[in-house]
């Protein structure tokens, strides 16, 4: 039989441009202790770790063992890690929870983008022998990506800056954003994308807690259940792939059954506006469904923990009745690479 | 509290990579002008080439020469070039579909202002002066009016053809180390060794990281350790390390500082190194400037019980 799984806790750092007076893991922690509180759980309760991140951002090596240091090790835990967004280490989890051989799990991510030039350091993940040598950085490739939808005739840049304004106005009401209310589209950083269609570079955290069944009802009063979650990669090389659309996360929704019955409620991990186009669009979203009442990545940018807490996101808003059901979207690599889609559902009212 | 210690990080390596016969083949045809796309079973042009068909996974080998001429499918105009980019004032970030190919590449095109590009530009390859088989052998593209370029038809077999690529790589981060081991550093300027206690356990780490690595708790209360200690065990190393100018064997050790709940690691010196044991009680010996001591030396005090450090074996 399939095993229900749920998110119960959420938490998240004040996401903010710098936070260089706190080492890694002195940023994640209150994040750890604030999802164990909620549910009354200590570590040593927990049935799996999983977290996401990268060493690049720092540039430490080995950065999550030092992490670990803030989740408490002590009894020994079941713990893993994943070079990537948090949103896939809750994948893991999820499928280790499906396999019986835990009730509750940890899923936790983090990224310091101060320290270095986030736009040269993701270059890194490139292709290494056609792409990388040329130092793209993801603003360019995401303009070039902008100005494809714009030759279609899909939008046009002032439909992009709504796109940012209603983002960022969406974000007043959220404390942990770093970029609230109304921002200037500012000058263009590579064209056609403007500063206002750009993520804000910054550095967070961002933490859930899973649980099975009745262990999930004993911790959350309504429990944001996981009714299905998939994740799907394109074609690496860019020049091989409609940048206009994105059939991966039209298949990730499809498989996890997104499109079975409407959502309310849609938090999408578009970095770029132009990136919030092409999802809609893939995720057939309309204007009935509530998408990214949080800001979205345009209001807090934490590289690895964003797409996690889009997951997050979607689940607090269920915890709190806001959403019956919820659709969560992360996405990683250049112009929408991987793209992850999960669907939540709180139990009828 | 003293503030938050800062300095530059530079992460640098030279990723080697081998290449195999497709991507070996394209990137020796750009050493000698020669651009080569590879065609899948279907009869598309891949431009640059892959070893795998991306729709089916089928291994693909078929290399075909294309134009050194194409067509412009987008651009984004990049009016402050970073390093390491192809050119370096303002440019166009283009996808170039060549005459011949049905993929299109990723490049840079060399043109006075945004004015001058548009999705449907033809263009040309303007090739590096020297080349050595990489991405980079293509400087630029160039705008180009004349009659798309005709390939010679070349098989993508070369006399000597390259098998691999250095990929050099470098970044540039300013390091922090966070609250707590800037507080233990910044004591270290003062000869004072300083440690963090945990709320819960109440042990002591040395050096602090802000959290109880057993407890997951964070750490604030500052306590001051040694500055002598116990070796609680040790190696002898035979091996001289590049760039260290201390003659081997030597003893590396770790050390339980009087007070803390955590070895810190350090040299053993000022004894010959197979009298070094476990139990053995030093103390720090500092050099002038240095920023932390430069090894421990024997206190001369009888040797510490086993019982005393086995818990921080
Ligand atoms: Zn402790």
């Amino acid at each position: 039989m399939t095993r229900e799984i749920a998110v119960v806790a959420f938490a998240q750092t004040a996401h903010r441009r710098t936070s260089d007076e706190l080492s890694e893991v002195e940023m994640l922690m209150p994040v750890l202790h604030e999802v164990l509180e909620r549910t009354g759980l200590k570590t040593a309760d927990i049935g799996f770790t999983c977290s996401g991140s990268s060493d690049y951002l720092a540039g430490r090596a080995f950065s999550f063992t030092l992490a670990l240091d803030g989740v408490g090790a002590w009894p020994p835990i079941s713990e893993s890690h994943v070079e990537m967004d948090g949103a896939w280490a809750l994948y893991e989890a999820w499928t280790k929870l499906l396999t019986g051989d835990a009730d509750t799990a940890l899923v936790y991510s983090y990224g310091k983008s101060s320290p270095g030039p986030v736009r040269d350091v993701l270059t890194r993940q490139l292709d290494p022998y056609y792409v990388a040598p040329l130092w793209p950085d993801p603003v360019a490739l995401a303009a070039l990506q902008a100005q494809a939808l714009i030759d279609a005739g899909e939008t046009d840049e002032p439909a992009l800056a709504a796109v940012a304004a209603r983002n960022r106005a969406a974000a007043s009401s959220n404390s942990h954003a770093q970029l609230r209310g109304s921002i200037p589209q500012g000058d263009y950083l590579v064209r056609p994308l403007r500063t206002g269609d750009c993520p804000p570079i910054g550095d967070g955290a961002a933490a859930v807690i899973l649980a099975t069944g009745e262990r999930a009802r004993e911790l959350c009063a309504r429990p944001a259940w996981i009714r299905g979650i998939d994740h799907r990669i394109e074609a690496h090389g860019l020049g091989v792939r409609d940048l206009t659309d994105s059939p991966s996360t039209r298949l990730a929704a499809e498989k996890a059954g997104a499109f079975e019955r409407p959502v309310d409620t849609a938090e999408l991990h578009a970095p770029f506006t132009s990136q919030e186009v092409i999802l809609r669009k893939a995720l057939r979203l309309d204007d009935s469904v509530t998408v990214n009442p949080s800001g979205g990545a345009l209001a807090a940018h934490p590289i690895m923990a964003a797409g996690l807490i889009r997951v997050g996101e979607a689940a607090a808003r269920i915890h709190r009745g806001e959403s019956d059901r919820a659709l969560a979207h992360a996405t990683s690599g250049p112009c929408l690479q991987q793209n992850l889609v999960a669907v939540l559902e709180g139990d009828p009212r | 509290m003293p503030g938050v210690l800062k300095a530059p990080l530079v992460v640098e390596f030279p990723f080697t990579r081998s290449l195999g016969p497709v991507q070996g083949a394209f990137l020796t045809g750009l050493r000698e002008r020669v651009v080569l796309g590879v065609r899948t079973r279907d009869g598309r042009t891949l431009v640059p080439p892959v070893e795998y068909d991306p729709v089916t996974a089928e291994e693909i080998r078929d290399l075909v020469e294309v134009a050194p001429t194409g067509t412009v499918t987008t651009w984004a105009w990049n009016h402050e070039p970073r390093r390491g980019q192809p050119l370096s004032s303002p440019f166009a970030w283009v996808l170039v579909k060549l005459d011949g190919a049905d993929t299109a590449l990723l490049h840079a095109l060399d043109v006075p202002g945004p004015e001058a590009v548009r999705t449907g530009l033809r263009v040309r390859i303007r090739w590096a002066e020297e080349r050595s088989g990489a991405i980079t052998d293509l400087a630029c593209f160039e705008p180009y009016d004349g009659e798309p370029a005709r390939p010679a038809g070349h098989d993508g077999e070369f006399e000597d053809a390259i098998t691999g690529i250095v990929a050099p790589a470098r970044l540039d981060y300013t390091y922090s180390p966070g609250r707590a081991q800037s507080a233990y550093i910044g004591a270290l300027a003062g000869q004072r060794t300083v440690g963090e206690r945990c709320p819960k356990c109440r042990k002591v780490y040395v050096p602090p990281r802000g959290a109880c690595p057993t407890c997951g708790a964070a750490t604030h209360e500052q306590v001051e350790v040694g500055p002598r200690g116990t070796v609680t065990t040790f190696c002898i190393v035979n091996i001289k390390a590049k760039n260290l100018d201390i003659e081997v064997p030597y003893v590396y050790a770790h050390i339980a500082l009087d007070g803390a709940d955590l070895a810190l690691h350090g040299r053993i010196g000022g004894i010959p190194y197979d009298q070094v044991r476990m139990g053995l009680r030093v103390e720090p010996v500092w050099t002038r400037g240095a920023r932390h001591p430069d090894h421990y030396r024997p206190t001369g005090e009888p040797d510490a019980h086993y019982d005393s450090y086995k818990e921080l074996l």
